[in-house]
């Protein structure tokens, strides 16, 4: 089914998605429409245009194709499915994910991936072509962050204070320079081959979706980052 | 050097001529404070672990112990005193960050106490509730604007959804992982009883725990523990909880010691991987974005669970509180800064915050000047503490109140405030399988229905007693309240005149 975003606004856009039985939905004209698909499970939507905030929000199951740019607060605490964004993201992508998958072609703005965590079998995954800003994953408790700074070649992909309070999960940048002003908690070093084998195969389907030569993203180094215990607020309390 | 060693607090007396040598007390204690010395063939006491909990003096069954409280001296002056004194040396030896549990003990002002109520005489007639109906229902959430009709005059329901409660009281969160599953259990099933409302807490929603979703208030916070779609759905209204009184401005950190298996299904998270709840949501910084996520969850559950936002009680309170009602909120929780916690830094539990009474008359009044009262319902707590405080809260202007540490004595809680360690001989604030199951969920859920049973029947009769006869006719009704020893600043914020007036 074809939704025309262009006289609605975000809550009658969103019933339409909710009533809409067919599997396959596609929106045009979105302009910044709050909130789409918020809580949906086992539908494809491919959007043409911007959402606004919050798109996907505990999403659940469901598939996104965004053809732009995307607002911010994508994807907030996203339980399952995928998100993906062949424009920019902007703020807090990610927030208190805990499964599925976004992957953006292009840059993300701050915040992105605070608080993802991991549960069971799930893993989530956010995977940036381009840039990220400062304070990604932030609290990462859990699941994977991958930031491939295509556009940046010679210069650390993300902004200030990557991983801080970071407490479980991994971020990997692909860069030859080593990231800067990381918190003692964790630990950043080369990543090697069996560190590689966690992203490989979403690295592959990344360049499927984006039309990226996989070989090119795999031909330069990552640098992985960790928490140097999943405990490393233990020793700050006295009891009283 | 024995620059470490402080003096206990407490002293276990135990009368050797009563005492059997039965060893119940050592078995009671999680603290491990009793041991037998068979060398001596009786039972010792480690004072300086003794917490005062009461559970081996209550469990000995020859009644042979008590606790005092040391009469042991430190030389304490006007400026230091024990505690300070104390913390310093704990400080000094440990080098971390002081952290306590239960609300701020320290003697400050409770307004709660200088307010008295008013009665009926001769005037107008009391109302005795043993006779006459007293309504204690009340309804939380938006009201209208204006009523509307259609073509036949009926009354068009243009409510949106709301929460119904029997009598204005509901348990506040506390979270499965601070809690034990047999407090929740109990909490849910007195809630459902009583006809009114539990709160999970940011720590998710056990499974068990689903079939009482109408009397279940889930909540969200900065970690998002557990917050999925069904859990959205579960309840009957989504509480996002921005801070809390006992630590406004302070996140939460639930060590991974305390993420046992049960737990850590029930937040979603990996066993033993500590929870930390981050101090503000990152994606609000503004209004705007809390309205956004008040939004993205009205759309997540169609509209159908009401929005709570939580906050603490700060200076600006009431310019916050306008900002909430135009957010889209449809009630507003106040905790106040005397509030109730499984673990608090102590500086912070202690310093931050303002007073709940004055909290809540400023709120009301600023949301009435701006005509925007009728928008939310307010929700107060921290510390409320008798059904007088209830009735006074009220007639300052709250819809109902949220009550924790009230509900957890009903459950057996002795205050002694270590929640913190997680060995609560209670039951209650403890995940250990042996301490949780001294917490009988069917006696638990019993007491606290008596509990609240109880404060309803004292509510009627003080309305009764003013000639009031329905919560409603009650709320903002602050002519009923005169103030004791205030002075006028505090009587102005209040919006009360003093006794005599
Ligand atoms: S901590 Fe409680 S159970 Fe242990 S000795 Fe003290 S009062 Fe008794
Ligand atoms: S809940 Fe338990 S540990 Fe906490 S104050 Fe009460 S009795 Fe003590």
């Amino acid at each position: 089914m074809k939704i025309d975003a262009l006289e609605l606004n975000f809550h009658q856009l969103n019933n339409k998605i909710k009533e809409c039985q067919d599997e396959k939905i596609k929106i045009v004209n979105c302009c910044g429409h709050r909130y789409l698909a918020s809580g949906s499970s086992s539908k494809i939507i491919e959007i043409e245009g911007v959402p606004g905030n919050a798109l996907g929000c505990y999403l659940d199951g469901s598939e996104i194709f965004v053809n732009n740019n995307v607002q911010d607060a994508t994807g907030d605490t996203m339980n399952d499915g995928g998100i993906y964004i062949y424009g920019m993201a902007g703020d807090a992508t990610g927030y208190a994910m805990r499964g599925g998958e976004i992957l953006i072609h292009g840059d993300i703005g701050y915040r992105a991936g605070i608080h993802m965590k991991e549960y069971q079998d799930k893993k989530p995954v956010i995977v940036v072509g381009g840039t990220a800003g400062s304070f990604l994953g932030e609290y990462q408790a859990g699941g994977i962050i991958v930031v491939l700074g295509l556009n940046c070649e010679n210069k650390i992909p993300v902004g200030n204070f990557c991983g801080v309070g970071m407490h479980g999960g991994k971020i990997f940048l692909r860069s030859d320079v080593r990231p800067k002003n990381l918190s003692d908690k964790v630990v950043c070093k080369i990543a090697d081959e069996g560190d590689l084998n966690d992203i490989k195969d979403i690295i592959n389907k990344f360049c499927n979706i984006f039309n990226e030569s996989y070989e090119q993203v795999m031909s330069k180094s990552f640098y992985v980052i960790t928490p140097n215990s999943n405990s490393p607020y233990k020793q700050l309390y006295t009891m009283n | 050097m024995s620059l470490g060693y402080v003096y206990s607090e407490f002293e276990v007396v135990r009368d050797i001529q009563k005492c059997i040598n039965c060893h119940i007390c050592e078995k009671e204690c999680a603290n491990e404070v009793h041991s037998f010395s068979s060398k001596h063939k009786i039972m010792l006491a480690d004072d300086t672990k003794c917490v005062n909990c009461h559970r081996c003096v209550e469990k000995c069954p020859v009644r042979a112990l008590k606790i005092v409280k040391t009469n042991h001296a430190f030389r304490e002056n006007g400026n230091w005193n024990e505690n300070l004194i104390k913390q310093i040396f704990k400080q000094s030896q440990e080098g971390g960050v002081l952290l306590s549990s239960m609300g701020n003990p320290n003697k400050e002002p409770i307004y709660w106490d200088k307010i008295l109520l008013n009665a009926s005489q001769v005037t107008n007639p009391p109302i005795d509730p043993l006779r006459e109906p007293m309504e204690t229902k009340v309804f939380l959430g938006k009201k209208t604007d204006k009523i509307e009709r259609d073509e036949n005059n009926n009354i068009i329901n243009n409510l949106s959804a709301g929460i119904e409660l029997n009598t204005p009281i509901m348990f506040s969160a506390m979270s499965y992982g601070s809690v034990s599953y047999n407090t929740h259990m109990c909490l849910a099933k007195s809630a459902k009883e009583l006809g009114i409302c539990y709160n999970t807490g940011e720590g998710g929603l056990h499974k068990d725990l689903y079939e009482y979703g109408k009397n279940t208030i889930v909540q969200v916070a900065s970690g998002r523990f557990g917050v999925h779609k069904d859990y959205l759905n579960a309840g009957v209204a989504i509480e996002i909880k921005m801070g809390q009184g006992a630590k406004p401005g302070i996140g939460g950190h639930l060590p991974g010691n305390k993420i046992v298996e049960d737990v850590s299904k029930t937040r979603m998270i990996p066993k033993g991987a500590d929870a930390i709840s981050p101090a503000p949501h990152h994606d609000i910084y503004s209004i705007e974005d809390l309205r956004q996520l008040i939004y993205s969850l009205k759309e997540a559950t169609d509209y159908k669970k009401p929005i709570l936002v939580k906050v603490a009680a700060v200076h600006n309170i009431s310019a916050i509180a306008s900002g909430i009602a135009r957010s889209g909120a449809d009630i507003i929780v106040i905790d106040g800064y005397r509030g109730g916690t499984g673990a608090a830094p102590t500086m912070i539990r202690d310093n931050v915050g303002i007073p709940i009474e004055l909290a809540l008359a400023s709120v009301d009044q600023r949301l009435r000047d701006e005509g925007i009262r009728h928008k939310v319902s307010l929700v107060v707590g921290g510390s409320i503490r008798s059904s007088a405080d209830v009735v006074k809260a009220i007639a300052l202007g709250a819809d109902a109140v949220y009550i924790g540490t009230a509900a957890l004595l009903a459950l057996g809680c002795h205050l002694c405030r270590s929640c913190q360690t997680g060995k609560c001989n209670w039951g209650i604030a403890t995940q250990q399988p042996d301490l949780v199951k001294r917490l009988d969920t069917e006696i638990g859920t019993q007491r606290l229905i008596n509990l609240i049973n109880a404060w309803t029947h004292e509510i009627k009769e003080m309305m009764g007693g003013m000639g009031i006869n329905s919560i409603e006719a009650l709320k903002g009704n602050r002519l009923m309240l005169r103030g004791i020893g205030l002075n006028d600043r505090e009587l102005s914020i209040l919006g009360i005149k003093h006794a005599g007036e």
